[in-house]
């Protein structure tokens, strides 16, 4: 068996049991690959559970800097009896286990063709700790301490990692670096060290910040202005509101009162968080909710009266595994329809589809301005890949010039004035009607807002013409939209070509290394990533100047591809699905293996 | 029912309150509701409460759900900004527009439907927060608009038009409304505006959750004999426990009552409650007795009404906030936006 070699290029994983405090040694290895300049791409894989059931983190170390998931693991580090037998196959063949050995493992448990690396990690700790908990949280650094030897890492990037982490806490450095180095030791001294498998200084990090997107998105929502949060724990999502929080008691609270800038509350439901979002926007605040799937679910009834009524709303769906409760700790792009036509009767909704962080964070403060200037809701699609995975990305921009766009908002000199209002007249052409806010005036500008039907001038109706007159609109709105939103990214093939693929989100990097994969077989690949629904023009001249276009998405109904034909009238034969939805992030083989094989099938590349 | 709109004229001398408006001034579009409707009078109570607190009808915000309750903010407040949300969730779309925008007035209208079917969880948690807000019921037991089926609020055992039975037990707003820590909670009777005005007065004027649930027979649906939410049986019930009148800031006290007959509650705003008790077992300050009184009571088929609990240094959901004291809808990117220096600063602990 071919022993495999590569120097900072392969895939690490880590089996632990969650609570266990694995995942802070975890994000240190991870962290430390970085520090030598080394692109990585770590990902959780975790159950729907706090304390006691099989958790993974799985990173790839990639010098070239794809961070989509590879597939395969080089090297498991096998902390977690209850998997060993599933973990043991995931490893490649010529590949690396590194497992506790304290206590023996019958040989037959062990893959052939694995080099096996036993360190006695309980033991050594037991040794060097009598806290049971610190032997507990020592020995996930112990084991990382062994990788560093055995992957030739810098000693200095621990130490610096851990002077930072624990900068003004002396004694909690001393017993990290302590332990480091017991691991450190133990593999110096009876493992061969440098393995195959190893890291080398390289300098491919360059400025790009190391980040998860629903960090990111919060960071977002602070930049743009949202003042008011309301929202409902759901996983993957929660972590948007608390970072907010967080930013808000950083940013947000005024140095001479104390008083705050920002209200968040945690409703009794997505219901309820919507409502208030809905009331907050109407009476002139930038409010958002974060949620996922089964939050829209139950706020499509909201979001119909905010798109019929026209309030601002900015809305983060983090998406995971649906329908239902489904796969709450997985990851999915499942949601697109149900968020793209919400609730009941003819409703279109603005989607923005951010690929890494950094687009978590312009996409969220864009939406809080489009939301403003449409005047209805925006949805921000992420999902668990982005939202819960920390991903190399470029750094946070901010111009300091950029103010609010608070859109049409009619002043009370304007109505003073006389200036006509009709609350649902378009009198620019463009679908958006201007708005008041509550308490403007004393005597002009006030209006009823409903969901039932009514005039330009906001008077109840139930005429025919009336209706017609806002639905017909309502769509001009939406087209209007198509020009306001993150436009498409066009990636031209290397050579003129016949195919395109469309793909967005969370796709992303595995789509950026197929194409480059496919390119160096001889296919090529015209690609356009999607930002946002409503489709620019520049979407249906992609597609028709293509003979083939594949279109990539993650999830089983290609609800990407449906929407496409849907609001394009596009000829579905001309489309190909490439659909990946088995709740891992898909990868760069996959969607280079549907490509390949679909051109074979049809003998078009050869 | 009618579709003749009012005219706009005023009588040259229609009395003006001291921001200068009529009484005219605080009115609507003419109701849709049907001839007799109590809802109509509950609408005449908010306007003629509203002009005599001397409040600027447009710094009132208006909230409501769906059902024949909530179609009436369209018929009162016609310079007030309202807004006809989904079923059941005012009180989530009302909290959030008062976080917004800390200075307005917030007036929450509702049904029984609205409030103790559909929505008793946004009634509850709106409660439980605080909400600064007067949250009114209107209160029929029935569904209108849907032609008579039965509410949660209708008393078991009480019969509909149609001759059903209700076997449910009720819900009740007013218990419900103590138990989770309203400051202001009474019931009334749309029949009686002496009553009605006074406490929307107190209501408006209150610094956190007030809620009133004011039981407003329905003449089309729920008016017959065997209904507990009629005019006639709301009138052979109905057990005040006070007289109140609402003092603004710097009125004339003149009248004397004897010791212990009278209970004095200063608003945080300067007006005065006065209650002049009409039980000496009723205590309006003291959240438990209030529960109990209103239990023992209504066990023996009485509707008590008025001021029941009022807590006068109420404080709201902004002051567990900390919000500041300008409107977060006010505030722009120079108060709002850390900065792009903030953001490298950011970048580099990301590295």
């Amino acid at each position: 068996m071919k022993r495999i070699e590569a120097v900072n290029d392969f895939v690490i994983k880590f089996a632990n049991v969650n609570g266990s405090g694995s995942a802070s040694a975890n994000e240190l290895f991870a962290k430390a690959v970085m520090r030598m300049g080394v692109p990585v791409s770590p990902r959780n894989i975790f159950p729907s559970n706090i304390q006691g059931l099989p958790t993974w983190y799985e990173a790839r170390v990639c010098e070239k800097g794809y961070h989509g998931r590879r597939g395969g693991v080089d090297m498991m580090v096998a902390m977690n009896p209850q998997t060993w037998d599933a973990d043991m196959a995931e490893i490649e063949p010529g590949g690396y286990l590194l497992y506790d050995s304290t206590r023996p493992i019958p040989p037959d448990r062990f893959p052939d063709g694995v080099l096996v690396l036993g360190v006695p990690l309980t033991e050594i700790v037991n040794e060097a700790y009598a806290d049971p908990r610190q032997r507990q949280l020592f020995k996930n650094i112990a084991y990382i301490g062994a990788l560093a030897a055995l992957l030739d890492m810098e000693d200095g990037v621990f130490e610096k990692l851990f002077a930072e982490q624990y900068r003004g806490k002396e004694r909690l450095l001393d017993a990290n670096m302590k332990a480091l180095h017991l691991g450190r030791d133990y593999a110096l001294a009876h493992l061969p060290c440098p393995l195959g498998l190893r890291m080398r200084r390289a300098d491919r990090v360059g400025d790009q910040i190391f980040t998860d997107g629903n960090s990111a998105a919060a960071l977002g929502l602070i930049y743009g202005g949202a003042t008011v949060a309301a929202w409902y724990p759901i996983t993957p999502s929660s972590s948007i509101p608390e970072a907010f929080e967080k930013y808000c008691h950083k940013f947000r609270v005024e140095a001479s009162t104390g008083q705050h800038r920002f209200a968040i509350v945690q409703a009794e439901d997505e219901l309820a968080s919507i409502g208030m979002v809905v009331g907050a926007g109407w009476n002139g605040a930038r409010a958002f909710t974060a949620t996922s799937g089964p939050g829209v679910s139950l706020m499509t009834e909201f979001i119909g009266l905010a798109y019929f009524a026209e309030v601002p709303v900015t809305i983060i769906d983090v998406q995971r595994g649906g329908p239902s409760t489904g796969m709450p700790t997985r990851t999915q792009q499942s949601d697109l329809i149900a968020c793209a036509y919400a609730s009941h009767g003819d409703t279109k909704h603005v989607l923005l589809l951010p690929q890494d962080p950094h687009e978590c964070f312009e996409h969220s403060a864009a939406a809080l301005d489009l939301a403003d200037r449409l005047q209805t809701p925006i949805f921000v699609m992420t999902d668990l890949d982005i939202g819960m995975n920390q991903r190399l990305c470029k750094p946070f921009v901010w111009d300091d010039a950029r103010s609010y766009d608070r859109g049409k908002v009619m002043t009370r000199e304007e109505l003073e004035a006389g200036k006509d209002f009709g609350r649902y007249k378009d009198v620019d052409g463009d679908g958006i009607p201007w708005r008041t806010l509550p308490g403007t005036h004393p005597t002009k500008g006030a209006f009823f807002t409903r969901g039932t039907t009514r005039d330009p001038y906001a008077r109840y109706s139930e005429r025919g013409t009336d209706y017609v007159y806002n639905m017909e609109r309502l769509l001009r709105k939406f087209r209007t939209a198509a020009s306001l939103v993150p436009q498409p990214v066009l990636r031209k093939a290397a050579q003129p070509t016949r195919f395109g693929v469309i793909y967005f989100g969370s796709t992303s990097p595995a789509m950026h290394e197929a194409l480059d994969v496919l390119q160096a077989e001889g296919v090529h690949l015209d690609a356009l990533r999607l930002r946002a629904f409503p489709f620019p023009d520049s979407v249906p001249e992609f597609i028709a100047a293509h003979e083939k276009v594949f279109v990539v998405e993650q999830n089983r109904d290609a609800q990407m591809h449906s929407m496409l034909v849907n609001e394009l009238d596009i000829d579905p034969a001309r489309m190909v699905r490439v659909l990946h939805y088995d709740g891992t992030p898909i990868t760069a083989r996959f969607i280079a293996g549907a490509i390949r094989k679909n051109m074979v099938w049809h003998k078009e590349y050869a | 029912m009618t579709f003749i709109a009012k005219p706009r004229l005023h009588h040259p001398t229609l009395q003006t309150n001291k921001v200068g408006y009529t009484r005219r001034d605080y009115e609507g579009r003419i109701s849709t509701l049907c001839a007799g409707c109590g809802h109509d009078s509950i609408s005449a109570a908010i306007i003629q409460a509203c002009w005599e607190l001397d409040i600027e009808p447009h710094r009132v915000a208006k909230l409501s759900g769906i059902g024949c309750s909530s179609k009436t903010p369209d018929y009162f407040l016609g310079a007030s900004h309202g807004f006809n949300t989904v079923h059941g969730r005012m009180p989530s779309v009302l909290t959030g527009a008062n976080l917004a925008n800390r200075e307005l007035l917030y007036l929450g209208v509702s049904g029984d439907g609205d409030s103790a079917s559909i929505g008793l969880g946004q009634f509850a948690n709106a409660m439980r927060r605080g909400v600064r807000m007067a949250y009114i019921v209107e209160n029929n037991g029935v569904y209108g608009l849907t032609k008579g089926q039965f509410s949660a609020t209708a008393d078991q055992g009480s019969k509909s038009k149609k001759g059903v039975v209700n076997n449910d037990s009720p819900v009740d707003l007013v218990g419900l409304a103590l138990q989770l820590g309203a400051t202001y909670v009474a019931r009334s009777f749309s029949g009686d505006k002496e009553q009605l005005v006074p406490l929307i007065k107190g209501a408006m004027a209150h610094g956190g959750a007030a809620f009133i649930d004011v039981i407003s027979p329905c003449v089309t649906f729920n008016n017959h004999g065997g209904s507990t939410k009629s005019y006639d049986y709301v009138r052979q019930h109905n057990d005040a426990v006070s007289r109140i009148d609402f003092i603004t800031p710097g009125q004339e006290i003149t009248a004397q009552y004897a010791p212990g007959e009278l209970i004095e509650v200063s608003n945080h705003d300067g007006s005065v409650l006065r209650l002049r008790k009409l039980h000496a077992d009723h205590d309006p300050t003291d959240r438990y007795a209030a529960m109990n009184y209103m239990h023992q009571h209504a066990a023996h088929g009485e509707v008590v009404t008025g001021l029941l609990y009022l807590d006068p240094l109420a404080t709201d959901l902004h002051t567990a906030l900390n919000t500041c004291a300008v409107p977060l809808a006010s505030l722009g990117p120079d108060r709002l936006c850390p900065g792009a220096a903030a953001l490298e600063k950011i970048n580099a602990a990301l590295r």
